[in-house]
């Protein structure tokens, strides 16, 4: 069931398009991972959600229904340009924007409490937040982002600026959200940080929605047949035996045998290879290459940017 | 609602509790006390003794002023125009004259001099008046309660009774004999003095909006809140937050400056009654109506006193509530139209260093009406004074200073609504600038980039 659909959206800055009739369906309890290159449109799709700017065209489905301005109350953003008022103390602070976000000053207060704790800032509560480290305020801005218990969160590059012990506190806290029923949205340039958290992706580039759905089914649409073979006992091209539809893309010898990456004809699987491969050679191990989020992703924008070249670099 | 209320309040605190408010809570009325006491103690260092001739008509005065270091008294009996005519020959300082009153006890007089009125001697006068009517109002007042002795006249109640409400106003009188009414020197007073804090409040209050909506943008916190609450919220939360600072601090000056006054005044001199600079305001208030009344026609003795009996009636009838709520009108909305445009400035720049190109078409009506507001003075009536009253970006300054002259109620309601649209127009079109300035990082923006945003739809 999706929590969230984005119908036809549709967004201009003056001349530039910033996003062309995009489509794109969250489903519930999942991670989303929203892909794109700088300047694609995540931001501005990401502002749409939270009712900053309104769309030109299209609507947005909250649970079914069309969105309205209380829905926003039940989502949590982190935004990618973020900060906090550095001459008001902490406490109060996380107080004024759970509050903005609805809460009651008590059950803001006891649940502030629970996280301060939680993130070892309890000793803060009253400094300036001028006097904090950068980790420790975004800290608090993550704490701030979750504080009212959102069924949507929406996470706009995370995971920038912090350090590596605290990105997988972060990554720890996101996935135990979603295991608590919350649905995420993330927008990110880091595709390790994808392949490890998100269910689902969505790839814009260049105003345009180019790509979606689960991720293990795109990875397996963009398998590309190719193969990793380990072998030994033949040190001679490959290509002196394999039929010519096999695609010999790098043979390297290694200290204790060698290497071949090959790519077969669409119709053919592992067996055929082996059968060509094992009258001439030792084969020690097979595997199948199975292409990385970030190979999908420069793939799919380098070709989406060779068929509608962007107009700017018409101009430029 | 809700939501906008807690943007007030943050706004609210913050500013309260910072030092340099306190600090300016504190300075604001030692400079502003500075102001009244100085003169009034110069006034009673000067050594000089001045003569003012009394013209009692009324008869309750006679031999009641009583000489004083300073202050030397002789009484006339001829009529007032020989008496303003002989005032003019003679060296005396001043000429105070007691109408003669048909039933009630005169609580009105006039003083003609040559120049302003020591406000000394203005108050010692007063105060003789009102303690011989008081004393005439108590000795009534026990004739008439003689014959039910024990009645439930508490002594509050004659108290109240008999308390004198003695209003005194100043003709200046030219050496050629020709009459001025010389509360233009009150007048003066007030409307620049409110004129000014006006365009002080404006610029100090307006300027801290801008302030604050520059910090919002590069502390980068402004994301975050705009996706709770609207930018249109958020702007006018802190505009009235801003705005309320502002008449918290307006208000703790009128108090502790009045405080300060009040204090210092009365271990000067105990003949200075304390409320001397509280008078000079009443009286000027009062004064508003009949600025455009002939102050006292060339017309035989008899007529005049007439009329000046129906001047000094109608002052009674002011309410100066019209006048106090009027400054609050001009104070608050002349603030919110400018507050809205220092608003968007902020939102259009990515730091203060880049609001000059934008501070200068709203700081030339402001500072244009402040240079303005000496040449109005002397013509409050003229085209350039109305105009100037009626157009909003120039009306808070100016209307405040032809007010205490006399404004026709018209003009003043009119002017009224238009700061109230012009109000409405500056904010709609800030909001748009706001609202899309806000997210704006990096772009070196100029007019022609402002009038798109203007443009932009939602």
């Amino acid at each position: 069931m999706e929590l969230f659909t984005a119908l036809n959206i549709s967004k201009s800055y003056a001349a530039h398009k910033a996003l062309d009739k995009v489509n794109i369906t969250v489903p519930e309890q999942s991670i989303f991972g929203l892909l794109g290159p700088n300047g694609a449109g995540k931001t501005t799709f990401i502002r749409i959600v939270n009712r900053i700017i309104a769309p030109d065209e299209g609507e947005i489905l909250f649970n079914g229904k069309k969105m309205g301005a209380e829905e926003v109350e039940k989502i949590g953003y982190l935004p990618e340009e973020r900060g906090l008022y550095k001459k008001m103390k902490v406490g109060e602070q996380a107080l004024y924007l759970a509050q903005l976000r609805g809460m009651t000053h008590q059950d803001a207060t006891r649940k502030l409490q629970y996280w301060f704790d939680k993130f070892e800032l309890r000793g803060w509560w009253n400094r300036k937040v001028e006097e904090l480290s950068k980790g420790m305020q975004q800290k608090v801005q993550f704490i701030v982002t979750i504080i009212h218990n959102p069924k949507l969160l929406i996470f706009d590059e995370p995971f920038s600026g912090f350090d590596p012990i605290n990105v997988n506190l972060l990554k720890e806290e996101i996935l135990t959200l979603r295991n608590n029923g919350a649905t995420i949205i993330f927008s990110t340039h880091n595709m390790a940080s994808v392949e490890e958290l998100c269910d689902h992706i969505a790839l814009i580039n260049n105003s345009k929605k180019i790509l979606d759905g689960n991720v293990k089914a795109i990875k397996k649409t963009y398998k590309m047949n190719t193969f990793e073979v380990n072998f030994t006992g033949f040190e001679e091209d490959l290509r002196t035996f394999l039929p010519p539809s096999f695609h010999v893309i790098l043979q390297k010898k290694e200290d204790d045998g060698s290497i071949a990456r090959i790519q077969l004809p669409g119709n053919m699987t592992t067996n055929d290879l082996l059968r060509e491969m094992i009258p001439h050679v030792s084969v020690r191990s097979l595997n199948e290459i199975i292409p990385s989020m970030n190979d999908i992703f420069i793939r799919a924008v380098t070709e989406q940017n060779s068929i509608t070249p962007d107009l700017s670099t018409i101009q430029s | 609602m809700k939501k906008i209320f807690l943007i007030i309040r943050r706004e609210y605190l913050t500013r309260v509790k910072k030092r340099s408010f306190i600090i300016m809570t504190i300075l604001g009325p030692l400079l502003m006390a500075a102001v009244f006491i100085v003169p009034i103690y110069l006034a009673t260092v000067s050594n000089e003794s001045k003569t003012v001739a009394v013209l009692d008509e009324s008869g309750f005065f006679y031999e009641k002023f009583k000489d004083s270091e300073n202050i030397k008294f002789h009484y006339l009996l001829s009529d007032l125009n020989s008496a303003k005519e002989s005032f003019t020959k003679t060296g005396d300082y001043a000429l105070l004259y007691i109408p003669k009153t048909a039933v009630s006890l005169p609580e009105n007089a006039i003083i003609y001099a040559k120049s302003q009125v020591n406000i000394m001697v203005k108050s010692y006068i007063k105060d003789v008046m009102s303690r011989q009517i008081e004393e005439l109002k108590l000795e009534a007042k026990i004739r008439d309660i003689q014959p039910t002795t024990g009645g439930n006249l508490t002594t509050d109640d004659i108290l109240r009774s008999i308390k004198a409400n003695v209003d005194i106003t100043t003709i200046k009188i030219g050496s050629n004999g020709k009459e001025e009414k010389s509360y233009p020197e009150v007048s003066m007073f007030l409307g620049i003095f409110s004129g000014i804090l006006i365009y002080f409040f404006i610029f100090l209050f307006g300027s801290q909006v801008m302030r604050g909506v520059i910090e919002e943008k590069t502390s980068r916190i402004i994301e975050l809140i705009i996706s709770s609450v609207k930018p249109f919220q958020l702007m006018m939360g802190k505009i009235i937050g801003v705005g309320l600072v502002g008449l918290t601090q307006f208000l703790l000056w009128v108090i502790l400056t009045f405080g300060l006054v009040t204090i210092v005044t009365s271990s000067f001199s105990t003949r200075l009654k304390p409320n001397a600079p509280t008078e000079q305001f009443m009286t000027g208030q009062n004064q508003i109506i009949h600025a455009d009344k002939p102050a006292s026609p060339p017309n035989p003795a008899k007529d005049n006193k007439d009329n000046v009996n129906e001047v000094l009636d109608a002052i009674n009838t002011i309410d100066f509530p019209v006048m106090l709520s009027s400054f609050l009108f001009f104070f608050l909305f002349g603030y919110l139209l400018y507050a809205a445009l220092f608003a968007a400035i902020g939102s259009a720049v990515d730091s203060e260093a880049d609001t000059q190109q934008f501070m200068l078409p709203i700081t030339i009506p402001l500072i244009f009406s402040f240079v303005m507001a000496q040449y109005i003075m002397q013509e409050p009536q003229g085209p350039m004074a109305i105009w100037f009253s009626m157009i909003p970006l120039t009306s808070p300054v100016i209307m405040m200073v032809r007010i205490p002259f006399g404004v026709p109620y018209y003009q003043v309601i009119l002017s009224m609504v238009l700061l109230l649209l012009g109000f409405l127009g500056t904010t709609w079109i800030a909001g748009k600038i706001y609202r899309t300035g806000i997210l704006m990082y990096g772009k070196k923006v100029n007019y022609k980039e402002l009038w798109k945003w203007i443009r932009y739809k939602n």
